[in-house]
């Protein structure tokens, strides 16, 4: 038996196809470019693709590249949430409400109660794990599509977080106090972090405890019996249920542990103090919905989700470096939104690689067979 | 009292349109995810065709223009859905999300660049069109009558016709409840997809347009449309994808909607002192307990949502 060659492999299949979508979503969002104004359309690129090497000095380098590590902790979080639900089979677009909710709580439990930051952290992982059973609930026992639920559970969340939050916001501006000045034990530690970036105090703990849910995720999706179940739930509801599953509870954690693990990306960002929430928002924060891009794009495997959130967040940030006199930072979400477009059609790069591969391995095979004829006819 | 009816049939106008068209699309068997995007898109183009008509145009003109521009560019941008579900087997759920996002992102982006082409110090994502707008209401009394309540009327009456009495409406049908049956006599599965979601992309375009029409004279493009694509979801699950029902919940999505925007003028409702926030959330708690009581008998089409094998029985 030949051993299975690289370009089999199932994960070598999915990195290329997310470089495919990479490549072609960068490249749709510089024709954009072009269209709007061809002349700075090439630096504009560059520069979403630069981010933090925009600038020269390697001081500001580090620093600046300390914030996009700051938000794609939470990024990474949300695109847990959004893949973990997805290998049970479920859509959670409900991760954007749930980061709002993990916000919400963290901030007004620190802002109004002073609790410290480990304390803050358990409460936003409570109340997202209510908030996202409530559509496993839904789910398992109304029959309700959980991208609908999802959807309306953002936005009223949305408002439920303005008006919480109006309570522990600034009196002339509508955004909420800072947490370091008005409650310095609920800021995240930064373990010494921030000395590798040039002293960038919002580079926190946040970042290694996300990589290490992330493994935590992994093992419990491969190697426990609990991830099994989830994954035969997954796969197909009613053969597990036939198996002897608990079907509908299994929906209900699911959704539940997504809306956990949103929630603290939403603690994980508001938390370091870096920004502040605006009592006035009229939009469901763009995090949840990156997510879903850096779940897809991670070939819905969490080791490569790591990569995928920075990459997405590496674009995101790097949006604000655009000649803004012609474009807008909007572009990187333009570019996130093509992405997910694009992941829609990895099945079908995969399947067109799987056919590439066995016509290559049918026609050796038979050019094997022919030397193989060749050298029986000469004996 | 009449401003409420007023804003009432106004939104229950747009959730009936985009509904409708939710409703080919799925009877086809295609769940359209991205009629929130697909409203922005056409939003977006009728917005620009009455940002640059000449302000001494006929007004009829200026409607029927404005339409053609909705439709033109919301249509265009359900085709993305339609080539990457239909063609290509993409997931459903992804591309419907994709589009929704893309949509305002596209939006955003277009319109800051159009207003710091004109001024460079607009960096914002507005069009305003006040004097556009004008020709789109009638004044009856106090009543503002607006033109897309007699376009939601033909629209729901052509959807009924449609669907239950001709042959094209039958074979769309057909292709939601079992594609492979509908292909065996004849029907091409593909190309009867393909028209249920350009029609739902015509309907969510002119919901779009309708609902930046229906109460103020200038659109923030970076705020999408809120929701309401899913929301007129909500309204098609509730009239469990026939018409008529649809018709009549769009009618009490539409008033839940419409509170939030004149309960200051309602006596016992403003002596209530409840605060805003909780009449902008009314709408969608309303869907999620309507949507819990009634998605557990759903009449959905059988086969919405799995792409079209050929090969399968």
């Amino acid at each position: 038996m030949k051993k299975k060659s690289i370009f089999e492999s199932e994960g070598f299949q999915s990195l290329v196809a997310s470089l495919i979508c990479i490549v072609l979503g960068l490249l749709l969002g510089y024709i954009v470019l072009l269209l709007i104004n061809p002349a700075g359309a090439g630096t504009a690129i560059m520069a979403v693709i630069k981010n933090f090497l925009n600038y020269s000095k390697a001081a500001l380098q580090a620093k600046n590249f300390g914030n996009t590590l700051v938000k794609t902790a939470p990024l990474l979080m949300c695109a847990l949430s959004v893949l973990f639900c997805y290998k049970v089979g479920l859509f959670n677009i409900g991760a954007a409400g749930q980061y709002v909710i993990g916000a919400c709580i963290s901030i007004y439990a620190a802002l109004a109660w002073n609790l410290p930051w480990w304390l803050c952290i358990i409460l936003a992982i409570a109340v997202g794990f209510i908030y996202g059973a409530i559509v496993g609930l839904l789910k398992a026992y109304c029959n309700v599509n959980e991208v609908i639920s999802g959807i309306m559970l953002n936005w009223i969340g949305l408002y439920m977080t303005n008006m919480i939050l109006t309570g522990v916001k600034e009196s002339t501006s509508p955004y909420t106090l800072h947490l370091r000045s008005n409650s310095p034990g609920s800021v995240l530690p930064t373990l010494g972090l921030d000395k590798l970036f040039s002293n960038n105090e919002y580079v926190s703990l946040a970042i290694p405890l996300a990589i290490l849910i992330t493994i935590a995720i992994k093992i419990l999706l491969d190697k426990t019996k609990f991830g099994y179940e989830l994954k035969a739930t997954g796969y197909n509801k009613n053969a597990a249920k036939y198996a002897g599953m608990a079907e509908k509870s299994n929906i209900i954690v699911t959704l539940a542990i997504g809306g956990a693990l949103a929630a603290l990306g939403g603690a994980f960002l508001y938390l370091t103090d870096y920004e502040l929430w605006e009592c006035t928002s009229s939009a469901v924060p763009g995090m949840g919905f990156n997510g879903i891009a850096a779940a897809f794009l991670g070939g819905l495997n969490p080791v490569g989700t790591i990569f995928s959130s920075y990459f997405i967040q590496h674009i995101t940030t790097g949006g604000a470096y655009v000649d803004k006199t012609h474009y807008s930072s909007q572009i990187s979400d333009l570019i996130s939104a093509l992405i997910i477009y694009l992941c829609g059609f990895v099945g079908f790069m995969k399947l067109v690689m799987k056919r590439r591969i066995a016509q290559k391995q049918e026609r050796s095979k038979v050019t094997g067979e022919v030397i193989e004829n060749k050298e029986g006819g000469k004996k | 009292m009449l401003l409420l009816l007023q804003y009432t049939l106004i939104f229950a106008s747009v959730l009936l349109l985009v509904a409708l068209g939710g409703c080919y699309s799925e009877h086809s068997g295609v769940i359209n995810l991205g009629l929130e995007g697909i409203m922005v898109i056409g939003a977006l183009g009728g917005a620009l065709v009455m940002r640059f008509l000449p302000a001494t145009m006929n007004g009829f003109l200026v409607v029927l223009l404005t339409l053609l521009g909705a439709v033109g560019f919301g249509d265009l941008y359900s085709a993305l859905l339609a080539v990457a579900c239909i063609n290509f087997k993409a997931d459903q759920t992804i591309v419907g999300t994709a589009l929704n996002i893309l949509g305002t992102a596209l939006a955003t982006v277009l319109v800051k660049a159009i207003n710091m082409s004109i001024n460079p110090d607009d960096v914002s994502s507005t069009i305003q069109y006040v004097g556009a707008k004008r020709n789109f209401v009638a004044s009856i009394g106090s009543f503002q009558f607006n033109w897309f309540m007699v376009i939601a009327v033909i629209a729901l009456i052509v959807a009924y016709v449609v669907l239950y009495k001709t042959k094209f409406g039958l074979r769309l049908m057909a292709c939601g409840e079992h594609p492979q049956a509908a292909a065996s006599v004849g029907i091409n599965v593909y190309k009867m997809r393909w028209a249920g979601v350009l029609i739902s992309g015509v309907f969510g375009s002119l919901g779009g347009i309708s609902y930046i029409l229906a109460g103020v004279s200038e659109w923030k493009f970076e705020n999408g449309v809120a929701g309401f694509g899913f929301l007129a979801l909500a309204v098609m699950i509730f009239g469990q994808w026939k018409p008529t029902r649809i018709a009549l919940a769009a009618l009490l999505f539409g008033l839940f909607r419409a509170l939030s925007n004149v309960y200051i003028g309602i006596g016992f409702l403003a002596a209530l002192n409840i605060p805003s926030t909780v009449y902008n959330m009314l709408p969608y708690i309303i869907s999620l307990l309507v949507l819990a009581l009634t998605s557990k008998n759903s009449k959905a089409p059988k086969a919405e949502g799995i792409p079209y094998d050929p090969g399968m029985r």
